[in-house]
């Protein structure tokens, strides 16, 4: 049993059900990323941990207390919100010691706390000003300073910096990241940019139309994604994925993948138990990464496949360079060096780790274990 | 130990929190309930007795209606509001979107022009009423003026005359309200995407074909609420009528509204004065009623 | 384009922020441009007369009006007209002026001011941001009210002050005209608070904040403008009121209007012009005021409730 737990919840809007019999938990000290496309159910379940809204069924439980009917001033939570919801009336140290306020805690207490935040977030000079005379990264860090104050158990943030620009996103990324290091404390995020899930977590569930895809570490979610859902929505670029069919040669199963002249490649297959699926199709996930040029392959892998492919497009981006080539009637990205050689048009041999690639079933989505 | 009465249930405070804001609500909502809902249904129960100076509870079906519609008071009445609230909305809407364009120009003055279209709306019917009931007055007001100014045939006396006097009522009406649609005129004006106009300026219309095909177009949305006002104004119009003209010369000037109230409540016909309430009331629901399920629908998309 | 600023429902010519005045780009000639200001003074001149002539016969005497000029200024200046309808003028049987009726006015208005707003306010708060199924409809139920003819209401109005024992006085009035301002100082603040995030709604909540903290801490704090906008608009609406004043408050409770109406349509004695025209300004005086202190407030009530009464 974890610290947070979210056992078995649902959430209906008259007859509309719009989480499904979600299940998670966190960890004492955990940062628990929820991702997703908008309209996933993420802000809703986060919402109901916070108690904003209704359980329509099942439990959520926090340090052991089940919470259901517990008001959310009681649930010894904290939460930063997307629009950071400053009381526009209030100034900066207004709007942090509100909540302690309420609370009826003492006014010297509630001083020290309020230097004690201040420091933390480096906004001791913006105490006295009101949140129009902020900037948005200054919002932010009041916003935090609100939720840090009450010292609660569990802090909840809502995608809290999708207002910012994006250079401002990964300086602030960084920071929510060290104060997490710092203090300890559970964390529950919701995002719809998977880089920050990847890069804050401890653990993620990815969610989609009202239902977890997969929960797990980063590693766990990015190496062996649960479903296509999954692996085309976590990592930029997204995973490519192929279709192929599988055939049997010399007790090995190997994929075989049609280019735009209809001509079949063979890529040996590291995953022993696809022999199985000899003469079925499967969908190939292969991550950008894992194909390069053959210089830039990775030498710890066991089964590096040439892939002789014309090449379409080259996207040089700095640190590395995008390679498209058409395969399987998708275009497949490759990631090289920046140094790599290949020329739009040419014929170009690229090397495919697959000891990285995965598969998936057409029909039901999911991986093939 | 004590009897666990710590159910796992809603605390109190959420049980709280979850009634306190209807438990706010609900006196405003029976106040408006008994007030405006029951009154209604009480009005109309009444057009449907016999009351006379006192309500009674004897009911006479539709003799009412029969009776009001076989009066040629009502029918005068009704004849005038049809006059007065077309010459009222189109004059209002016309001088409203003249004034509004015109103002619209980059007119060096407009924040003095503004508020003098505007204050008589801050005035209550009965002083505008007085002010042209004097100014109108054929003994001292205009047409003396003229008179005096020397042009001696000048005859102006419309107040004075059952044919004409109506128009009075307009005219005073107009002077009223029609700044007031100016404004609003005004800001579905400056509403428009400047760029749309720059655009047909330079696909070459010319600036009556701008307003004609483009801007007027684009203004639809306040031609349909100065619609909407205007004809509920002009339905309600009570107190103007009372202090311009009372209502004559003779009856030359009743309007639905005055009828109701003097056979209501002088001429001891309160049966008759309820089932002409009743058709004011439906009258303005008509009008009001798509209206604004239309806005509240919109809104809650 | 926006339909908004001219929406009478809807919320964003609401705020705070001033009236656009982005002006258009189009371009006029100049023989039109003076066409336009010729136009524009002439009806300047439309709108100023009336109070034109009230102003300047309100301070001549009886003579000069009905033996001479209207239009001309007076010859002999004299406050006596004004005096006059202040303290002395016959209002039905009783020489008092409009004093105490303008008095009566007063104490009729300030309350029933504060309690809609109030009572608006409130409301405007739980239709927002406390919703539940079928507030929409309720909130139509209260916005139609302010539609109706009166006339629907007159007579059980009538009867239900007689059993309260409210006939005739000004808490009667104040009642009253509570009852039909509701829907607007409702529909102001539900369409202001509308545009307010509920999040801060939510984060009040989870720093503990109740329902009646977050309104006075939270919401109010902010709602000077709508308030200002509320209390404009019922300020002048009450005062302006005839119907019930006339109705439900004849006689030494009457409102000012009822008094200004039977001191310039009885039918006794000279017709005093000049006291007419003198009480007439004085009636009209505080609304007056209002739009001139405070024009920009009443121009936005007007087209935030444009679907007046």
């Amino acid at each position: 049993m974890g610290f947070l737990d979210i056992r078995n919840v649902t959430k209906s809007y008259g007859s509309v059900e719009v989480l499904h019999r979600v299940d998670l938990e966190a960890e004492e000290g955990e940062f628990l990323v929820l991702v997703g496309p908008s309209g996933c159910g993420k802000s809703t379940l986060l919402n109901m941990i916070a108690g904003l809204e209704s359980i329509t069924s099942g439990e959520i439980a926090i340090a052991g207390q089940v919470v259901n009917h517990v008001h959310p001033s009681k649930r010894n939570i904290a939460m930063v919100f997307q629009s950071y919801a400053l009381y526009p009336n209030m100034t900066v140290a207004g709007n942090i010691t509100f909540g302690l306020e309420m609370h009826g805690v003492p006014r010297p207490e509630r001083e020290r706390a309020l230097r004690d935040v201040a420091r933390l977030l480096q906004i001791e000079h913006l105490l006295d000003r009101k949140p129009s005379q902020l900037s948005g990264g200054q919002r932010q860090r009041v916003a935090m300073g609100r939720a840090l104050v009450r010292d609660p158990a569990v802090f909840l943030f809502d995608e809290p910096l999708s207002n910012l620009d994006a250079k401002l996103r990964v300086d602030m990324r960084t920071e929510i990241k060290k104060l997490h290091q710092r203090l300890g404390r559970t964390i529950v995020y919701v995002t719809h940019d998977q880089i920050e899930a990847m890069t804050l977590s401890t653990r993620i569930a990815v969610m989609n139309a009202g239902h977890v895809q997969q929960f797990g570490t980063p590693k766990e979610i990015y190496d062996r994604p649960a479903n296509l859902f999954v692996a085309g929505f976590m990592g930029s670029p997204s995973m490519n994925l192929i279709p192929a069919t599988v055939a049997v040669e010399d007790g090995t199963p190997v994929a075989l993948i049609r280019d735009e002249g209809g001509e079949a490649h063979r890529l040996r297959l590291s995953q022993p138990s696809l022999a199985a699926w000899a003469g079925r199709e499967i969908v190939l996930g292969i991550r950008p990464e894992a194909i390069t040029d053959p210089d830039g392959a990775d030498r710890q892998s066991r089964n590096i496949q040439p892939l002789r492919a014309r090449v379409s497009v080259i996207e040089p981006a700095g640190s590395d360079t995008f390679v498209a080539t058409p395969l399987g009637g998708r275009e497949v990205i490759a990631r090289m060096r920046a140094d790599a050689t290949a020329r739009p048009g040419e014929v170009f041999d690229f090397a495919v780790n697959m000891d990285k690639a995965v598969a998936f079933d057409p029909v039901t989505e999911a991986r093939i274990p | 130990m004590a009897v666990a009465t710590v159910r796992p249930g809603v605390d109190w405070r959420t049980r709280l929190q979850d009634v306190l804001p209807k438990l706010v609500l609900s006196p405003s909502l029976a106040l408006i309930l008994f007030f405006v809902y029951g009154f209604i249904l009480y009005t109309v129960f009444l057009s449907f007795t016999n009351s006379r100076m006192l309500p009674s509870h004897d009911w006479v079906g539709l003799a009412n209606y029969r009776t009001l519609w076989g009066l040629s008071h009502w029918h005068t009445a009704l004849a005038n509001l049809a006059i007065f609230a077309s010459l009222y909305i189109v004059i209002c809407t016309a001088i409203g979107l003249m004034l509004a364009i015109f103002l619209d120009q980059k007119i060096r003055g407009e924040g003095v022009l503004r508020p003098i279209y505007l204050y008589p709306m801050a005035l209550s019917f009965i002083v505008t009423g007085t002010a042209w009931k004097w100014f109108l007055d054929p003994g001292i007001g205009l047409e003396n003026t003229m008179r005096l100014w020397g042009w001696e045939t000048f005859t102006f006396g419309w107040i004075k005359d059952r044919d004409m006097a109506i128009y009075t009522i307009v005219i005073a009406a107009v002077w009223q309200t029609s700044g007031f649609v100016m404004a609003m005129f005004l800001a579905g004006l400056r509403g428009i995407d400047n760029e749309i106009l720059k655009a047909a300026q330079i696909d070459g219309a010319s600036t009556w074909n701008l307003y004609r095909r483009i801007v007027i177009p684009l203004l639809r949305p306040a031609f349909l609420s100065a619609f909407v006002i205007l004809s509920h104004l002009a339905i309600k119009s009570y107190d103007l009528v009372i202090a311009l003209t009372g209502g004559g010369p003779g009856r030359a000037t009743e309007l639905p509204a005055t009828f109701m109230y003097s056979y209501t409540f002088t001429r001891n016909q309160m049966g008759v004065g309820a089932s002409s309430a009743v058709i004011m009331l439906m009258t303005i629901a008509a009008i009001m009623v798509p209206y604004l399920y239309a806005e509240l629908r919109e809104r809650d998309r | 384009m926006s339909t908004l600023s001219q929406n009478p429902l809807a919320g964003p010519a609401l705020r705070a922020a001033p009236v656009p005045s982005q002006e258009t780009a189009v371009r006029t000639g100049r023989v039109t441009r003076v066409f336009i200001y010729l136009v524009l003074l002439l009806f300047a001149l439309f709108y100023l007369l009336p109070f034109f002539i009230m102003l300047i016969n309100s301070v001549k005497p009886l003579g000069e009006i009905t033996g001479g000029n209207m239009m001309a200024l007076p010859r002999e200046w004299t406050v006596e007209p004004w005096m006059a309808a202040w303290s002395t003028a016959q209002i039905g049987v009783q020489p008092t002026g409009l004093r105490p009726y303008f008095i009566n006015s007063i104490l009729m208005v300030v309350p029933a001011v504060a309690i809609s707003t109030l009572l608006g306010a409130l409301n405007g708060y739980i239709l927002t941001k406390w919703r539940f199924r079928g507030d929409t409809i309720l909130f139509g139920l209260m916005l139609f009210a302010c539609f109706i003819p009166f006339q629907i209401v007159l007579i059980p109005m009538a009867r239900t002050l007689g059993i309260l024992g409210l006939a005739g006085t000004t808490w009667g009035l104040v009642l009253v005209h509570v009852v039909y301002g509701l829907g607007f100082t409702t529909l102001y603040f539900r369409n202001y608070y509308a545009a307010f995030p509920t999040e801060l709604v939510r984060a009040a909540q989870i720093d503990g904040a109740g329902f009646f903290r977050i309104f006075w801490r939270i919401m109010l704090p902010v709602s000077g403008p709508i308030a200002v906008v509320s209390i404009i608009w019922q300020f002048t609406n009450i005062w302006n009121d005839f119907l019930f004043g006339a109705s439900f408050a004849a006689g030494s409770g009457a409102p000012v209007t009822v008094a200004l109406n039977n001191l310039v349509n009885s039918s006794t004695g000279v017709r005093e012009y000049n006291v007419h025209f003198a009480g007439a300004i004085l009636a009209a005086l505080p609304t007056l005021l209002v739009y001139i202190v405070a024009g920009r407030y009443f121009v936005r009530g007007l087209m935030a409730g444009s679907v007046k009464g």
